[in-house]
């Protein structure tokens, strides 16, 4: 019997010829993730309660400051210290301060720390990001990152594997968010509930890389453990120059099982997006358009790289945001704000009246740069939108696509990218 | 640390797809390192639900919820600040894989089972036997069987979770002067094979 890449991972990393879905394995892992809200307890129980000295490879481990900052408050400021003696203490070698990383699931794949083949933790949900660079990577908590860090090792239940397969290719102002809610909307916030979610198919091939890694991204927004897709000619161009090791990357055997084969095709997928309170409330931008907002936020892990933020300008280029609405611009690291400064991005984004902010997850988890109040209605390129997830448990927020967010940014309401533009924004 | 075996207490009821946010939402992250506070603020996020919830926990009550109990982010202060209210065990439906994985590694008991979910009502007086994995809820006079756990999960948290697993590792370690393989004897070995549970 063959097996899926996600198999294929995990029986490597756990010196198995074979593994199979349900089998419960201690597999070694080749990179760990922590930040600023879960290095502080995570590195407290690696060394005071089980007593381990070191990482057990201190090249192999990130340490991102991420959530709250620069650090937003007093409480904030002493997880961010706890955070960077943690990184020095331990001689961390890809240790990412303030103005000099950004969102960790941005700052990762650019850095090319997460690999082909590879078996990658994040102590955070959207750790499953990476997996758009073929490798198998999975949230994990801040006890699995101290056993992680002590040991290099860490328990996993093989999942069952569920195929997508896309035929033929998204239509104009439709991107991966749009394909990727699109799923979520279809199988519900727990259809992929501790599976892996191996995407294939037509439309990937013409994706770049920061599409599948905002389609991977949400894999956890179904519920999965991991979001996985092929290793192609997009990724090989992606990792030339980037890659930080060598790596080997795993492909589907022809005969591997999967548990169930959803197929969608692409060509009918409308722009998309999830309305208040859970990312599969799906549904097609006509059915919200002319919704009122207070906030359009564009950020956050999920779409807030450079062709994010390239398509947001093309549409505010020149146009001002409307009154009553402000417009927060948080790029998703500090190399994509310094590539949108080389660009002129961020003067189109100043011109139009939206605030621009340094590189941090800040409002999407309502941490800050941003937090909603009772009542308030945003439109925001994040990944989940749960009740209370950017601020009060009574705002409202919708999840769209970056051309969708900025075109209702210039109009006050969820508007369709056509009524602002008249050509599809390229990037 | 370990886990007193028969549970009694209270039900407290919640709905399915109960995701992280709501359980201790993110601004409360500040105090991570504080179980108590953290347990002042618990389901604080669940709408309608108004503040001080964790001020009406009898210590022993116990949470009842639907399926995707735990969904969305993987802050370990989920049933951290569950525990920290005052609930000795949470009953779901089903669990999310992050929240499964924490509580499991923090050796705090969950168990799984539909019937149970559906059945119990806020105020449920109820016993969990966490040995035998049977509930009782004398209210209505029924009994349920949870999921069984495997070996592996059970040895996790029976001996207070993940903590005293790597240590133990650690301790070989130190001994032999390499990490052991993982095979049987010092350590509760992995079993081959895991139904139903989901991680």
């Amino acid at each position: 019997m063959g097996m899926t890449m996600t198999e294929k991972i995990l029986a490597r990393a756990s010196d198995r010829n074979q593994v199979r879905p349900g089998d419960l394995v201690l597999a070694k892992v080749d990179f760990a993730m922590g930040h600023d809200l879960t290095i502080p307890p995570a590195g407290r129980i690696m060394r005071e309660q089980m007593g381990a000295e070191s990482v057990w490879d201190p090249e192999r481990v990130a340490v991102v400051q991420d959530h709250f900052q620069p650090a937003k408050d007093v409480a904030s400021a002493a997880l961010g210290r706890m955070t960077r003696e943690f990184a020095r203490d331990m001689g961390i070698k890809w240790y990412f301060e303030v103005g000099q990383g950004g969102i960790c699931h941005t700052v990762l794949p650019e850095r090319g720390l997460v690999l082909p083949g590879e078996l990658v933790v994040g102590a955070d949900s959207h750790s499953c990001t990476y997996g758009a660079l073929n490798n198998f990577a999975t949230g994990i908590g801040s006890t699995d990152l101290a056993c992680v860090m002590a040991l290099g090792e860490l328990w996993f239940r093989v999942p069952e594997t569920l195929k997508f397969v896309y035929h033929n290719r998204l239509g104009d102002w439709v991107e991966g968010k749009d394909l990727i809610l699109h799923v979520i909307g279809t199988i519900g916030v727990d259809g992929a509930r501790s599976k892996a979610m191996e995407h294939t198919g037509e439309a990937l091939t013409h994706m770049d890389i920061e599409a599948r890694l905002t389609m991977t991204n949400m894999a956890i927004e179904a519920g999965a453990k991991n979001g996985i897709m092929a290793h192609d000619a997009v990724t090989e161009e992606y990792l030339h120059g980037r890659a930080a090791r060598p790596y080997s990357p795993v492909s589907s055997d022809p005969d591997a099982a999967y548990e169930r084969v959803f197929e969608f095709d692409a060509e009918a997928v409308p722009i998309t997006l999830a309305k208040p309170m859970s990312p599969d409330n799906t549904a097609a931008i006509d059915e919200v358009a002319g919704t009122r907002l207070d906030q359009v936020f564009i950020g956050s892990c999920t779409n807030s790289r450079i062709t994010d933020l390239r398509k947001a300008a093309r549409i505010l280029d020149g146009r001002q945001v409307a009154p009553g609405l402000r417009l927060i611009v948080t790029p998703s690291s500090h190399e994509v704000a310094k590539q949108a400064e080389r660009e002129g991005l961020i003067g189109i984004f100043l011109e139009a009246g939206g605030a621009w902010t340094t590189a941090t997850c800040g409002a999407c988890l309502g941490g800050h740069q941003g937090v909603l109040g009772e009542g308030e209605v945003c439109l925001s390129t994040t990944n989940r939108n749960f009740p209370g997830r950017m601020g009060d448990p009574k705002a409202l927020v919708y999840l769209s696509n970056p051309a969708v967010a900025a075109a209702s940014a210039i109009t006050g309401e969820i508007t369709h990218p056509k009524d602002v533009v008249r050509e599809p924004v390229a990037v | 640390m370990t886990t007193a075996t028969v549970l009694r207490g209270r039900a407290w009821k919640f709905g399915d797809n109960v995701d992280t946010d709501q359980v201790i939402p993110a601004k409360y992250a500040i105090y991570s390192l504080d179980e108590k506070k953290l347990g002042e603020h618990a389901m604080e996020g669940v709408p309608g639900n108004d503040g001080g919830w964790s001020q009406k926990i009898a210590p022993g009550d116990i949470m009842v919820a639907g399926s995707n109990f735990g969904c969305g982010s993987s802050r370990e202060i989920a049933p951290i600040a569950i525990r920290g209210a005052g609930i000795s065990c949470v009953i779901a439906d089903s669990f999310a894989r992050i929240f499964f994985r924490n509580s499991i590694n923090l050796g705090y008991p969950i168990l799984q089972s539909p019937q149970a979910a559906e059945t119990i009502e806020e105020g449920d007086e109820l016993e969990v036997d966490l040995e035998e994995g049977v509930i009782r809820n004398f209210t209505k006079g029924d009994v349920y069987q949870a999921e069984p756990f495997p070996q592996f999960m059970t040895n996790l948290m029976r001996m207070g979770g993940l903590v005293p697993w790597v240590r133990k590792r650690l301790e070989d370690q130190r001994s032999t002067g390499h990490l052991t393989s993982p095979h049987p004897g010092s350590r509760p070995d992995l079993p081959d094979r895991v139904e139903g549970q989901r991680e």
